[in-house]
């Protein structure tokens, strides 16, 4: 039977392709593109700055020889990717950016800002690594620091109440989002991991925030409707796993593909693009914007936090509401966060008596076999 | 009578075992692999034919990382299920560790109530793997048993690269320093040894017995190194090298 894919998936699988067209179109009428890295950057004030945010991750290993002729060679693929696209000129994205805001995470990205700095305008902002409210203080004046920054920079007024609204609307798309992935909780779920993941990629280069939303409760509503009409892409019994660790966009083939070629089926997401960023919201009510906006992003639990508690605490919660039957971890190639934190969640899991496995791995296709081979026979595990 | 047969295609050596209905083992095969899986898998299949047994009419499960180049198997399973099935079995344990080293990979695998609850592998490159052997005893221009002899009688080297390319140059080295050959073999043992230790260690492994398999498993040497450096017996069976075909043939049994 042919399946007919959900309305409005292209758009999200095109978007990134697309976005360089339209990020032309901003740039001929005057607008103002800022480049970002990383969840932790706060878009609600690129927003109501009238600058509009787009991700450089690099997910190709097309510009890493380039990156290596300054770069160690033995560095996350992902620095090395981004970095090299912004020497090699090859991405229009950051080509187009007319500044680039990175934070304090890891140390590799860290260093690598610093390079990018001379190349491009570049703002780092300095993420505390707490969950507390000595950390969320610090957070917060840092954010308002860049704030007097992109006023200054650029000659425009962030207000408290454009803040406000850029708040409602983010998070009114990080409904939307979470909406898409708690699809999955259907048992089979309506779509492929994949498919949620392009769509979920995809929704960062569309510019228009309304837009993004409207499509993203399109494309939910479709697949629902389809699987309550009874089609089920997914067959049933497919082992349902849950995936965790480092930003995967350019190893999403190596894994997430080739874990549904198998017979599996990933249910949800915990990475930066998946549920991990899009769960927590600003309490768009609060007193002081600034602050409530700087507390939302405190509560990512990117393995760069110590201690780690959220992605512990969501990890604990998201294998029992997403039915999971095994927890794939992949983590980029010399992701020291990730990897040394991977044995506290081989512990976490063991203690919910869950399988789990980490892959270790870089955007090469040199050990495409092994990890299919060992994707196999943890899927034979189950 | 029934007959069911198992293929493990491996990077160095492709083994087949037959196995009765009982899960008896009626034949082994073992050949090199070779430059290609698919002329391996033709190769078994004309030998198979001459021990009278047709292996396109007989339940086959193809196995290793040529699993997919035999044509005439029923189906793929991946070697870590097929280890663990065979290893059970040899060993005749329902719980244990099994450790196999093989030519490009090495695992352990967890068992528990037969069946696989964990496993590792080793990542992409070759050190802690038995390629990393055969290119140090092809420098000592030794065979890979003389080697594992050589190194029972040798002590006090180490070789500190995991890079089976740097470990390369530290061996040329040792060689172009006059230490002798026993010493050196020991330190290429040794450092495998510590290598899979540490990755068998990640896999808690409680109060079950620990078993080698694959190629490596004929090695008293290693076996006995290798129980000094995790502090447990490590056991191995003659019929270890065949774990993986092994496994697989249980397993077309069961189709």
């Amino acid at each position: 039977m042919q399946y007919h894919l959900p309305e409005n998936y292209d758009t999200f699988n095109e978007a990134r392709q697309n976005g360089f067209l339209r990020v032309k179109k901003i740039k001929e009428s005057n607008g103002l593109v800022a480049g970002i890295f990383c969840t932790f950057t706060p878009l609600e004030i690129l927003d109501a700055a009238g600058i509009i945010p787009v991700g450089l991750c690099g997910m190709s290993d097309e510009t890493i020889p380039a990156a290596e002729a300054q770069l160690p060679k033995n560095l996350c693929p992902l620095i090395k990717s981004s970095y090299g696209f912004a020497l090699t000129d090859k991405c229009p994205y950051t080509y187009f950016a007319d500044l680039i805001v990175g934070e304090t995470t890891c140390d590799g990205k860290k260093k690598m800002y610093e390079l990018l700095g001379t190349m491009k305008d570049t703002y780092i902002l300095h993420l505390p690594q707490r969950h507390d409210d000595h950390a969320l203080d610090y957070w917060t004046e840092e954010i308002r620091h860049f704030i007097t920054y992109l006023e200054q920079k650029f000659s425009v007024k962030i207000t408290e109440e454009g803040i406000r609204k850029a708040a409602v609307i983010r998070n009114a798309e990080r409904q939307a989002k979470c909406r898409l992935m708690e699809m999955q909780k259907l048992n089979p779920p309506p779509v492929f991991g994949h498919q949620i993941y392009k769509t979920l990629e995809g929704a960062g280069f569309i510019f228009d925030r309304q837009e993004t939303i409207d499509l993203l409760a399109g494309f939910q509503e479709s697949a629902v409707e389809k699987y309550q009409s009874g089609l089920r892409p997914v067959r049933e019994g497919s082992k349902r796993i849950l995936m965790t660790g480092c930003p995967m966009g350019g190893v999403l083939d190596k894994t997430v593909k080739a874990v549904e070629d198998r017979g599996g089926v990933v249910v949800c997401f915990e990475n930066c693009t998946g549920i991990k960023a899009a769960a927590p919201r600003v309490d768009t009510d609060a007193e002081d914007i600034v602050r409530a906006v700087a507390a939302r992003y405190l509560q990512i639990g990117c393995s760069v936090m110590t201690p780690n508690s959220r992605r512990m605490e969501m990890l604990t919660d998201l294998v029992k509401e997403y039915q999971v039957d095994g927890v794939i971890e992949v983590d980029l190639q010399t992701c020291t966060p990730y990897a040394v934190e991977s044995f506290s969640i081989r512990r976490l899991m063991g203690d919910a008596g869950l399988p789990y496995m980490v892959l270790e791995t870089d955007y090469g296709k040199a050990d495409s076999g092994q990890i299919s081979t060992r994707i196999e026979a943890f899927l034979e595990m189950l | 009578m029934d007959v069911f047969i198992g293929i493990d295609i491996g990077s160095t050596s492709a083994k087949t075992v037959a196995v009765d209905k009982k899960g008896t083992i009626l034949r082994r095969l073992v050949q090199p692999t070779g430059w290609s899986s698919v002329d391996t898998a033709a190769a078994i299949r004309q030998q198979l034919r001459k021990e009278g047994i047709d292996a396109s009419h007989t339940p086959c499960v193809a196995t290793g990382y040529g699993r997919i180049a035999v044509p005439y198997a029923d189906k793929c399973i991946t070697e870590i299920t097929c280890h663990a099935k065979g290893a059970g079995c040899i060993f005749d344990e329902s719980d244990l560790t099994v450790i196999d080293i093989g030519g490009q990979d090495t695992k352990i695998i967890q068992v528990v109530d037969s069946a696989v609850s964990d496993f590792l592998m080793n990542d992409k490159c070759s050190a802690g793997t038995g390629r990393f052997l055969e290119i140090m005893a092809n420098i000592l221009s030794v065979r890979l048993d003389e080697l594992t002899e050589l190194a029972s009688r040798g002590s006090d080297t180490t070789i500190s690269s995991m890079c089976t390319v740097f470990a390369e140059s530290e061996v040329i080295s040792l060689i172009g320093k006059g230490e002798q050959k026993e010493n050196i073999a020991f330190a290429v043992v040794d450092s495998i040894v510590k290598k899979v230790s540490s990755q068998a260690g990640k896999l808690i492994l409680g109060n079950r017995r620990v078993c080698l398999t694959g190629g490596l498993c004929d090695s008293a040497y290693i076996c006995e190194a290798l129980s000094k450096e995790l502090g447990k017996a490590v056991t191995t069976h003659a019929d270890g090298r065949y774990a993986g075909a092994y496994g697989a043939a249980l397993l077309a049994a069961a189709l």
